[in-house]
């Protein structure tokens, strides 16, 4: 994002208006909050509080699962693995929700903040799927006897990382952020085939991957004792990921409006020297 | 707003088409897209000297431990439910190997039938239960583990916990 070619710059200059015009009776309905000031005013207060009930669920989550939540009886102690992995596999498949969707709005509305959310959801995704293939293969080894299998399940969570990796690598990949940003947004909506490919793999292939323990359509088959603290990790995990993502978001905004002083303060210069 | 709408239909339109082609090309890889077959698919599709997965059930009773040179050998049934297949393997079996669990084994089908393992995976299934509660199941007799999968969850994911609440 800090590449200083000029022509780039003030094409990123024009396409992120920063600040909307105000008197044409402002933005009605849900795209007012595309409004990167008013994002300023709604996310600034939310990113301390959801940090730190973030890292209070999952304090207690975490303290449940490994202390006082029992061993299963085949797995022994390595299903405690469970309470970091699932709730990572989710917020990994949750996070490209939020991506595809920064991407359409993107793409169709061209909401000034949309672009800059992408940017910013993608390495917190990539961070959380990397966790899940890391913690999954720790559990793989002394469980399934294998680190690795390439079965439908596995493998699909692979390709939703290297989806998030490539959408980091293609948005920085131009010199024009513009198109950069308009290749990721196609990116990511083309992948968002991958997300019902990561879901139903394991009912619609043999997969060695288990199948889903908690459905809407089944009672959970896990022991409920088992289940409390995976809840609580997957509240602090969700809110840890919020504020991750509100607090880059709003570095990102910062950053913008600070580069069109600086620049606006710098054609003043070149203008009176000139 | 005329090219806005007109974004949007295109960005679904690709989304409709994008999501038949994978459809397409998933239903079409379908064979290959499986991790292992099952002993119905091998006695319907095998041939010997195939190398593949295979999937099943370890059968009760069919574990035959011995060991030759110091090297541990084990021969099992491999079930699902309509046919069964023999396999042979030579080495160190994944802890949750047992009668009863799902098994993944990699090898090739033998002339003679059987099925010579050169690694045996086991599967874990979606239950999550403690070591208790399956002693409570195996004594009301609700549930043997060497038999095959367990009782619907809601007939033991919250056994003996309304006792502690004093009910």
């Amino acid at each position: 994002m800090g590449e200083f070619n000029s022509g780039g710059f003030e094409a990123e200059l024009k396409t992120l208006p920063l600040s909307r015009r105000r008197g044409r009776g402002g933005a009605r309905g849900i795209s007012r909050f595309a409004n990167p000031g008013q994002f300023l005013r709604l996310a600034r207060p939310l990113v301390a509080p959801l940090a730190l009930l973030g890292v209070a669920l999952l304090g207690i989550g975490v303290y449940w699962g490994l202390f006082v939540s029992p061993a299963d009886w085949q797995q022994g102690d390595a299903v405690r693995i469970m309470y970091v992995h699932v709730p990572a596999a989710w917020l990994a498949s949750a996070g490209y929700v939020a991506l595809a969707l920064a991407s359409l709005s993107s793409l169709v509305w061209r909401h000034p903040l949309a672009d800059l959310a992408a940017l910013e959801i993608a390495p917190v995704g990539a961070a959380f799927t990397a966790i899940c293939l890391i913690t999954g293969s720790l559990w793989g080894k002394p469980m399934w006897g294998a680190w690795w299998v390439w079965d439908a399940r596995l493998t699909s969570v692979l390709v939703l990382f290297f989806l998030y990796v490539g959408h980091i690598a293609l948005t920085r990949a131009f010199d024009s952020p513009e198109r950069g940003m308009r290749s990721g947004a196609i990116l990511a909506l083309v992948g968002v085939i991958n997300l019902p490919i990561i879901k139903f793999s394991v009912d619609w292939w043999n997969t060695l991957h288990q199948p889903a323990t908690i459905s809407l359509f089944h009672a959970p088959t896990i022991y409920l004792p088992m289940l409390w603290p995976l809840i609580f990790t997957t509240f602090g995990f969700s809110a840890l990921f919020a504020a991750l993502v509100l607090a880059r978001i709003e570095a990102a905004v910062l950053e913008k409006r600070l580069r069109q002083r600086l620049a606006r303060k710098f054609e003043a210069g070149f203008a009176e020297g000139a | 707003m005329k090219r806005k709408h007109r974004r949007l239909l295109f960005v679904l339109g690709g989304g409709v088409v994008i999501g038949l082609a994978a459809a397409l090309v998933l239903f079409a890889f379908r064979d290959s897209l499986v991790f292992f077959v099952t002993p119905s698919d091998l006695a319907a599709k095998g041939r010997p000297g195939m190398t593949l997965r295979l999937g099943g059930l370890v059968e009760r009773g069919s574990v035959q431990k011995t060991t030759e040179n110091g090297i541990p050998h084990v021969r099992f049934e491999v079930g699902d439910g309509e046919r069964t297949v023999w396999v042979d393997y030579s080495g160190v079996l994944p802890d949750l190997f047992r009668e009863g669990q799902g098994v993944v084994v990699i090898g090739k089908l033998a002339a003679d039938g059987h099925f010579a393992a050169s690694e045996v995976l086991a599967k874990h299934d979606e239950t999550y239960m403690p070591k208790d509660v399956v002693e409570a199941l195996r004594k009301s007799g609700h549930w043997q583990p060497e038999a095959g999968p367990p009782p619907p969850a809601a007939s033991w994911n919250t056994l003996g916990l309304d006792r502690k609440g004093g009910g």
